[in-house]
Formats: structure tokens, sequence, C-alpha cells
């Protein structure tokens, strides 16, 4: 493989990804965890953009950061006190935790690395087109339909009953 | 970039929010670790969309049902979270243990 201004800035998104996922995990300080997140979330958006799909990294930007992690901090916020803000581990549980984490990375690399179908696979190098209208027209005039209103009603019933379980309870 | 190079991340991604759930004492970081697996997956169902079936994004829009998904478990986990913090006063999963026989 050529070493092109290309791969240069896939690289740089992948290590950015990892490097920052492993703070998510070790780091002892739960906002600076969050904030490793949204690193996390910038470079998974970066990507699907290498993976030619704009819209599912729009969408990532927009729901993962600006909601998911903008809720997450605020349930930092409202339960974690100064005390509560360093994450406590304890040192059996990190070992263990740790030994079937590795081991669960073996298996997955191996699986990877020894399944033929998947061996040195390159994309077909088209060059990006926008996927919203192709995306839009599944969803909304295709296979996807049925789907798509299921996971509505799904996220009506997700937000209310969020709504429902976090408000103060009014006794009478 | 070949597909076993996204596959790899994936996998590092995947193993990283496992290690986070399995080791973490706060519920907050657990939820960090399930939102660090979902997005592995999410990478996976583009990853595979663009290498094996390039005419087709199909992939791509189920991985646009998974992040509706985390979203909405994100919400109900942050909710369960408040009312465990205002009943318990802490979110450490060890110490909500009123159904421990």
């Amino acid at each position: 493989m050529e070493f092109t201004l290309k791969t240069f800035i896939f690289y740089g998104f992948a290590l950015m990804t990892v490097a920052s996922a492993l703070l998510v995990v070790t780091v002892r300080n739960i906002v600076h965890a969050a904030f490793s997140l949204m690193v996390t979330l910038f470079g998974v958006a970066g990507l699907y953009v290498f993976l030619q799909a704009d819209f599912l990294a729009a969408t990532q930007v927009i729901v993962y950061v600006g909601g998911i992690l903008v809720l997450i901090l605020f349930g930092v916020m409202m339960t974690s006190g100064r005390l509560e803000m360093r994450i406590h581990i304890e040192r059996g549980q990190l070992l263990l935790g740790g030994a079937v984490a590795l081991a669960l990375l073996m298996l997955l690399l191996t699986v990877i690395a020894n399944t033929p179908a998947w061996k040195n696979r390159i994309d077909d190098g088209t060059e990006l087109q926008p996927t919203t209208e192709r995306i839009g027209e599944l969803i909304l005039n295709g296979p996807f339909l049925l789907p798509f209103e299921v996971v509505s009603v799904l996220l009506l019933v997700a937000l209310i009953g969020a709504a429902l379980i976090s408000r103060k309870e009014v006794r009478d | 970039m070949t597909l076993q190079h996204y596959l790899v991340i994936s996998a590092i991604l995947f193993t990283l929010g496992i290690f986070a759930v399995l080791t973490r004492r706060n519920a907050i970081s657990i939820l960090m670790g399930i939102e660090l697996i979902l997005n592995s997956c999410n990478l996976n169902f583009a990853a595979f969309s663009r290498f094996m079936t390039p005419e087709d994004i199909s992939g791509q829009i189920i991985a646009i049902f998974g992040i509706v998904l985390a979203a909405a478990e994100a919400a109900v986990f942050l909710a369960i979270i408040l009312a465990i913090y205002r009943e318990f006063g802490s979110i450490r999963p060890n110490e909500v243990d009123t159904l421990k026989g």
C-alpha cells in the first residue's frame, strides 16, 4: 500500500480513536473520561467519512457528541459530588477484567486475521458520493419503512419512560 | 485501507468497552463502556457495508438504527441512575443491594 496523504489521515483518525478510548477506560476522573469519550466519538465519525458514509458521520456527531455526551455530563454533574468524581477500582477486579478483555481481544484478532473472505479486501476506489438521498429513499420508500416506524415508537416509549422514572415522586 | 484495518480498530474499541464494564465501579463509567461497545458495532456495520456490498448501503442504515437505540438506551440508563441516586445516595453498583438475599 503506497503511503499517501489519505492513509496518513486514516492512521491519524485510527490512533486518535484508539488512544482516547484507552483514556476513557483508564483515566481516574470521570469528567476527563467523558471528554476523552468525545474525542473517541469524533474519531469514529472520521472513520465513517473514510467509509464513505457521510450521513452516518454527521448523525454520529449530532446525536452522540451533541446529545448522548451532554446527557452523560448532566448525569455526572447531578450524581457525583466532589468525592465521587474519582473512580475507585479494585486491584483483583482490574487483573481479572484485564485478563478477560485481553483474551477477548486475542480471540477477535485471530478471527479477523484468519477469515478468508475478509482478507485483503480493498474498497472499489469510487469517489465519495452523497448518501443522504439514497438513505432517505431506502428508509421512507423502501424496505426499511417498518423498522423505521418501530424504532421511532421505541424511542418515544424510552423517552417517556425515562422522564417518568427520573422525575420526583409527588406524594399527596 | 483494507477491511481488516477497520475490524481491528473495532475489535480494540469493543475490548476496551468490555474492560470498562468489567472493572469500573461507577455506573456512568459503565455507560461509557457500553457506548464504546455500541460504537464498535456500528463501525463494523459501516465497514462491512462498504467492503462486502459497495453498491448496497443497508449496513449504514442499520448503523443509524444502532445510534437511535444507543440514544434510547442512554436516556433510560441515566433516568435509572438518577432514581438510584435519589434512593441510595450513591451510584456505585455494588452498593445497590436491596434485593440481595
